[in-house]
């Protein structure tokens, strides 16, 4: 499989206060195709993504070094606005988290209105063009002036998927978003970022492994806040090079 | 059937009796003042409400409360139009933006000005912030805006407007800390989703933490308005203590009187049981004032602060 | 587009710089409030105005009468105080305690010199039949008991639950294992709790004015009027004489020392606590 780069990071450390949680972390992300994190917790595999939109720094006394590049640019770079990273790199929670003084509607919308767009027609398309690509159209669109909480967990979270696509982003972050669904939910969700991929560069972290197998292309080990080994999502799973990345995929450990 | 009596529920028993006391307290302060004010209500009635005279002369008695019942809630709203947008400002400075360093000596600084007791916040404004007000804002205001009734009349410092800028001085501690506490249980989930669609720190804090917390908010603001309203000391040492018709509060710049400040200026020199009476009954309208807000004030505060972490819906 | 960035932008940086300016706002009247006291005040302290009576030009009447009114209030509002937060703590689990609690709560909100016109209706008027400090000390733990209760509460509920199994599982009687164990347990928040009331009693002026009226003379006994620091203030403010009005700078400035004292004292105790 080849592809072109969409984001890098070059030697990144992170820390809270002082316990570092990342180390040395040199990986590049490819456009279009799905990267899993995996690893056991504790590992840095959240830290990771949250790096990747600079959400990591909004926790008090987080700091990074190293460089992180979008397109080549350097996201840390000193010009460069975390705002409008984030529109650039959406993101997709653990727990669901729509906004709860918010209908359905207003979750999809609120990220344009911020940016400026009003009421109207052209809104109200991109809200059902989101709806409908994180297939939520069908079950809600006689719903959408209801609250945003009003509806399941597994409609949550697609919810939040449809609210990161409305602002157009390049890269989908998605940390175990997954983790609070029953399986059913989950297994749409799955088939959704397989979908996303044709359009989006998408980066999800989980601590399920089948689940890595079965939705991603490539994947990245990581350990004790380490990148042990990243490779295509089969070769990996097959044939790991290292030998904590097997007793890890074989259940020795995590 | 016979009930073992034990230490424990000896105890228990008794606790749970002096835990009472509160409400015997509030149950014999509305009696007090319902009984002390019979006489007054029966000679008046509805108006002791409406009415404006205070004359205590025999033979044209006349007690109406109305004057200083605008005038508490005139010095009130003074109090929430200045106090409240501080006391926001604040609260969120503290619980969204100031760094740690910061942080902690500006919330004691805060926690101090609520040490202060009334009395001395009305001497400084009786001494200091007359001066600043008269100067500052009455002339100025008066000369060019006089024709307005609210800023006629011959500004002094000694007036509703300095008693409205004292109780924002000091509602601020209360409002402020308790809409901390609403912002601080705002769900960080929350935040984080509005971060993670590009909003700016401003845009979280105004249309996620702010909407979210809202009624916990009001309920800050209520609970503000209750301290405004009881206040005494303060306001008694700035307002200027109008009496009768006079009290009515028509500008902003002329002495006025609230029901407290009614109350501690002339109950111990009431020489007649009709006039102390009319004190009294000034007291229930106050006491019954007071509990109306703060109940409501209870109501919000609790239930947002209970709902921790939960959806509001 | 750019351009609407740059204004959300701009927003962001001026609310950063509204809300700072908030704070200094605040900041100026607790600022002017100390520096004013400090400068008008200490010129009056000297050894003869701290001790000696009304009549002389001193506030020693005023200072010991506030010592009495704090030690007479403790002793009537602690234990009352501390029992009922024992109650809401201990057995708060049901209808009877959440409804007490409420009346609590709103107790603490109470205006002031309603708490004074009840004071006077049954103590002076129908116990003592004149200004006493008894009257005074009555209304004061009107408004000591709900603070006290409160903090009580919240102090025990911070003791760990395994410290109360531990001692049942001895064998020890609840009752027993509360005062021995629990109340000592939290004795910390207890007495921070109980310093705070102080500090806010110690201030009131409304609740005194109509039971305590005043006096020139050290303590004149339980059935006569007496002084007391905020009191005198007030009393002072409302004089023409600029020596009187002097005096009255020169009581707020004791007055205020002493509660910034329990103030202080208060935050070395609870160190550490508005760390997040």
């Amino acid at each position: 499989m080849d592809t072109t780069e969409k984001m890098k990071t070059e030697n990144l450390n992170a820390w809270f206060g002082p316990k570092q949680a990342l180390k040395e972390i040199t990986l590049s992300i490819k456009a279009n195709v799905v990267t899993a994190i995996i690893g056991p917790s504790g590992c840095g595999k959240s830290t990771f993504i949250r790096t990747l939109n600079r959400m990591h720094e909004l926790v008090p006394e987080a700091r990074i070094s190293g460089q992180v590049l979008l397109d080549g640019q350097n996201i840390y770079a000193d010009e460069v606005d975390p705002v409008q990273i984030r529109r650039r790199v959406g993101m997709v929670f653990q727990k669901p988290n729509p906004f709860p003084t918010m209908s359905i509607y207003d979750n999809v919308a609120a990220g344009l209105k911020l940016a400026g767009a009003k009421k109207g027609q052209a809104l109200d398309e991109i809200v059902q063009k989101s709806l409908q690509q994180a297939t939520l159209w069908d079950e809600v669109k006689d719903d959408l002036r209801k609250p945003g909480t009003s509806i399941s967990g597994g409609q949550q979270q697609r919810l939040c998927i449809a609210r990161a696509l409305a602002v157009n982003p390049e890269v989908i972050l998605m940390d175990e978003p997954c983790s609070a669904l029953d399986p059913i939910a989950t297994a749409k969700i799955e088939t959704l970022i397989r979908q996303l991929a044709e359009n989006y560069t998408v980066v999800i972290v989980t601590h399920n492994m089948q689940q890595a197998a079965r939705v991603s292309d490539f994947t990245a080990f990581f350990y004790l806040g380490k990148l042990i080994e990243y490779g295509e999502t089969n070769a990996l799973f097959e044939n790991p090079k290292s030998e904590l990345t097997e007793k890890y995929i074989t259940g020795k450990f995590g | 059937m016979k009930i073992k009596i034990t230490g424990d529920k000896i105890f228990r028993f008794s606790a749970g009796i002096i835990v009472a006391s509160a409400a015997v307290i509030l149950i014999a302060s509305v009696y007090i003042l319902t009984t002390g004010s019979t006489e007054v209500l029966q000679r008046f009635g509805l108006d002791f409400f409406m009415g404006t005279n205070w004359n205590p002369v025999e033979g044209r008695e006349s007690f109406g409360v109305l004057p200083y019942l605008l005038g508490t809630l005139v010095t009130s709203g003074i109090a929430l139009l200045i106090g409240v947008p501080l006391s926001l400002g604040i609260a969120i400075f503290l619980a969204e933006m100031a760094p740690k360093a910061i942080r902690v000596p500006v919330s004691y600084l805060i926690e101090l000005l609520a040490a202060v007791p009334s009395v001395i916040f009305g001497l400084w404004g009786l001494f200091v912030l007359r001066f600043w007000v008269l100067n500052y804002i009455e002339i100025p205001v008066n000369a060019n805006l006089g024709w307005i009734p609210i800023f006629s009349g011959t500004p002094f410092g000694l007036d509703i407007f300095t008693a409205g800028i004292i109780l924002a001085i000091m509602i601020i501690p209360t409002v402020a800390s308790v809409s901390r506490e609403v912002i601080s249980a705002v769900p960080n989930s929350i935040r984080e989703g509005a971060y993670s669609i590009g909003a700016t720190k401003w845009e979280v804090i105004r249309h996620w933490v702010l909407s979210y917390g809202r009624s916990g908010i009001l309920g800050a603001i209520i609970l503000g308005l209750g301290r405004a309203i009881g206040e005494t000391m303060a306001v008694t040492m700035v307002i200027g203590n109008a009496v009768g018709p006079n009290a009515m509060p028509t500008s902003l710049f002329q002495p006025g009187q609230t029901l407290p400040s009614l109350i501690a200026n002339g109950f111990l020199e009431a020489p007649t049981p009709l006039e102390k009476s009319a004190y009294i009954g000034a007291g229930l309208v106050l006491l019954l004032l007071s509990l109306l807000i703060n109940i409501l004030a209870h109501i919000l505060v609790t239930r947002v602060l209970k709902v921790k972490g939960g959806a509001v819906e | 587009m750019l351009n609407s960035y740059s204004i959300r932008k701009f927003k962001n940086k001026a609310a950063y710089v509204l809300c700072l300016c908030c704070v200094v706002i605040a900041v100026v009247p607790l600022a002017s409030i100390l520096f004013e006291v400090i400068a008008r005040g200490a010129s009056q302290l000297s050894i003869q105005f701290l001790t000696s009576n009304g009549l002389e030009g001193g506030i020693g009447p005023a200072i010991q009468g506030t010592l009495i009114l704090i030690g007479l209030t403790s002793l009537i509002g602690v234990p009352i105080g501390i029992l009922s937060g024992v109650y809401l703590a201990e057995f708060g689990d049901n209808k009877y305690a959440s409804t007490m609690r409420t009346i609590n709560d709103i107790l603490t909100e109470f205006p002031s010199i309603v708490v004074g016109i009840t004071a006077f209706s049954i103590i002076v008027i129908g116990v003592t039949g004149s200004f006493s400090p008894l009257a005074g000390a009555i209304a004061l733990s009107f408004m000591m008991i709900p603070i006290v209760a409160r903090t009580t509460e919240e102090a025990l509920k911070l003791v760990l639950n395994s410290i109360r199994e531990a001692s049942l599982a001895l064998g020890a009687h609840q009752w027993k294992t509360i005062l021995r164990v629990v109340l000592p347990a939290a004795r910390q928040g207890l007495v921070t709790g109980t310093l705070l009331a102080v500090a806010r009693i110690a201030g009131e002026t409304a609740p005194i004015l109509l039971t305590i009226l005043g006096n020139s003379y050290f303590f004149q006994g339980f059935n006569q009027p007496m002084d007391a620091l905020p009191l005198r203030i007030f009393l002072n403010s409302r004089q023409p004489s600029p020596e009187v009005q002097a005096q009255a700078w020169g009581a707020a400035l004791v007055l205020i020392l002493i509660v910034l004292a329990l103030n202080i004292v208060v935050r070395i105790a609870t160190k550490g606590r508005f760390k997040r």
